[in-house]
């Protein structure tokens, strides 16, 4: 008997009972004896009332309904009453079963939706965390040209070329590419980054400014400097090439950058006395230092240096 | 490049599902950007049907691979997941997913109906599962699977209910058209409460083969009311 008592607590109402009887009498729905399936239904009734089981309102009217299913039944046809106008002229017996019906399949697609929301317990979504670059505030500068460096240079050229207009002077050649490479990676090493304008402040003469930047190129060329503009417009600034960088060669610069960087770098190249001092101090501070560290380079950049002084134009 | 494949790092680097018009937006962005890519240009104008297109053209290509995990589209927004059956070992790593407790066969039932038959008063529910369900449906609006979505023009204007785009993604459907067997149970009108039961003329002893071919017939075409 307790058996029973289990399988009741799982009945969702009259209809799930039904259909769990029509179920244990293994017929189809529609060919199911309903004048029996009374009888059991009573049964279960008797039987919730016997366990002191609150017997559902729902249940009781499921009842009386089979009740009167089978009641009809005792009657031949011909002596059944005859009720005429019945809006709802459907035989109890139809009624009931399509209600059975339609509550079979609620109750199978219910099963589903259980089916699925078992399985979507399984199912994990790919849910990445926020993305985080080392340093995601760092703008992408616009890069510098070839063409900008040498718009660049020229501005410092015209300068020497003005003074000399008049006389022809001969200098003697006392700068080589080598040294201003180190004169260049100091100034780097020691301010991080440098405007183009002030690599030349010292510079006496136009050799000295063409030296100066035949070690800016070398230096761009072996990836130990990167030149950028801070911003569209901006002058040129050197600084070290950051490890794994792109490669220092540049997208062709757009006309409006090249004729900016050298109406911009221009005026820069008056520098002040204030500027002057500052690298003129640092350079003697720092001497030693810069010489250790980059003693490995030197070699190999001296050689470089040593061909592109060949080269140097006189 | 093909839409598709730009959809699929989009999705792969998602931190949320995507619809369809939200990766259009994405690819619109990137086309008008002052820098954009010449590969970016031809998506500016995109369609967002284009869009869906790509997209399970690719979850097809996912399936047909067999990977272990797969594109969905949950409540009409995209995102990879991996395969139920990967769920021991993903249970040890990420942990169980936090979900409410499972739903009770009661809900599982009502909720059946509102789904398949929305928007639907809750007498009509009730008229299904032959039972009362208000505890039920307060059970269901109280975790947000459905809502009171309208009220019917009948007498006393009883509400309607729906289910809401939660109930999609709890069962991880697409929408509702994705519900199973959902063309044939939709189909199904459900009864008006009947006229109180009285005595019936001569169809008491009609035997079954009967019943299913006069009455079995009608409800379909009831299903196009």
């Amino acid at each position: 008997m307790a058996e029973y008592k289990v399988q009741f607590e799982v009945f969702e109402g009259p209809l799930d009972l039904l259909l769990y009887l029509i179920k244990k009498a293994e017929v189809d729905i529609y060919e199911v004896n309903l004048t029996k399936l009374a009888t059991q239904f009573i049964e279960y009734i008797d039987l919730m009332r016997a366990f002191d089981l609150e017997v559902a309102g729902e249940f009781v009217v499921m009842a009386s309904t089979l009740m009167y299913i089978k009641s009809r039944e005792l009657l031949p046809v011909d002596q059944q009453v005859v009720v005429e106008a019945e809006d709802e002229g459907e035989d109890p017996r139809w009624e009931l079963i399509r209600q059975l019906v339609e509550y079979k399949k609620f109750k199978d697609a219910a099963a589903k939706l259980q089916t699925l929301e078992e399985r979507q317990e399984n199912i994990y979504p790919r849910l990445p965390g926020k993305i985080e670059f080392e340093n995601p505030a760092a703008p992408a500068k616009p890069e510098v040209g070839i063409f900008d460096l040498l718009n660049a240079v020229n501005a410092v050229l015209k300068r020497f070329q003005e003074k000399t207009s008049g006389s022809r002077e001969i200098y003697e050649d006392k700068w080589t590419v080598s040294e201003k490479i180190e004169f260049v990676l100091k100034i780097i090493t020691e301010r991080g980054s440098v405007k183009f304008s002030e690599l030349f402040e010292t510079a006496a003469n136009r050799a000295e400014v063409v030296c100066t930047f035949l070690a800016l190129l070398e230096l761009i060329r072996l990836k130990q400097l990167d030149c950028v503009q801070p911003e569209p417009f901006a002058e040129i600034e050197i600084g070290r090439a950051v490890v794994a960088a792109g490669p220092a060669e540049m997208a062709t610069p757009t006309p409006e950058t090249e004729a900016e960087a050298e109406v911009k770098s221009a005026p820069a190249t008056e520098p002040t006395a204030a500027e002057i001092e500052d690298t003129e101090v640092e350079d003697e501070f720092d001497d030693e230092d810069e010489d250790d560290e980059d003693e490995d380079d030197d070699d190999g950049e001296e050689a470089e240096a040593d061909e592109a002084d060949e080269q140097t134009p006189k | 490049m093909e839409l598709k494949f730009i959809l699929e790092p989009l999705l792969f680097s998602a931190q949320k599902p995507m619809s369809a018009q939200e990766l259009r937006d994405v690819l619109a962005n990137a086309a008008t950007a002052e820098d954009a890519d010449e590969a970016a240009k031809p998506y500016k104008k995109v369609k967002e049907d284009a869009v869906t297109a790509a997209l399970e053209e690719l979850a097809r290509e996912h399936a047909t691979a067999a990977r272990t995990f797969r594109l969905v589209c949950v409540a009409g927004a995209w995102q990879f997941v991996t395969q139920p059956e990967y769920a021991p070992w993903l249970k040890a790593m990420v942990g169980v997913k936090n979900r409410p407790s499972r739903l009770s066969q009661a809900a599982l039932e009502t909720l059946a109906i509102i789904a398949y038959r929305q928007p639907v008063t809750r007498a009509e529910v009730e008229q299904v599962r032959g039972v009362n369900v208000d505890g039920t449906m307060q059970t269901l609006l109280e975790r947000g699977l459905v809502e009171q979505s309208g009220r019917a023009e009948v007498v006393g204007r009883p509400a309607l209910y729906s289910t809401t785009p939660l109930f999609l993604e709890y069962f991880g459907l697409r929408g509702l058209e994705d519900l199973p067997a959902a063309d044939e149970l939709r189909r199904i009108p459900v009864e008006r409460p009947p006229a109180p039961v009285t005595a019936d003329a001569g169809l008491a002893t009609v035997p079954p083969e009967q019943l299913q071919l006069n009455e079995a017939a009608p409800s379909a075409p009831a299903a196009e009311s």
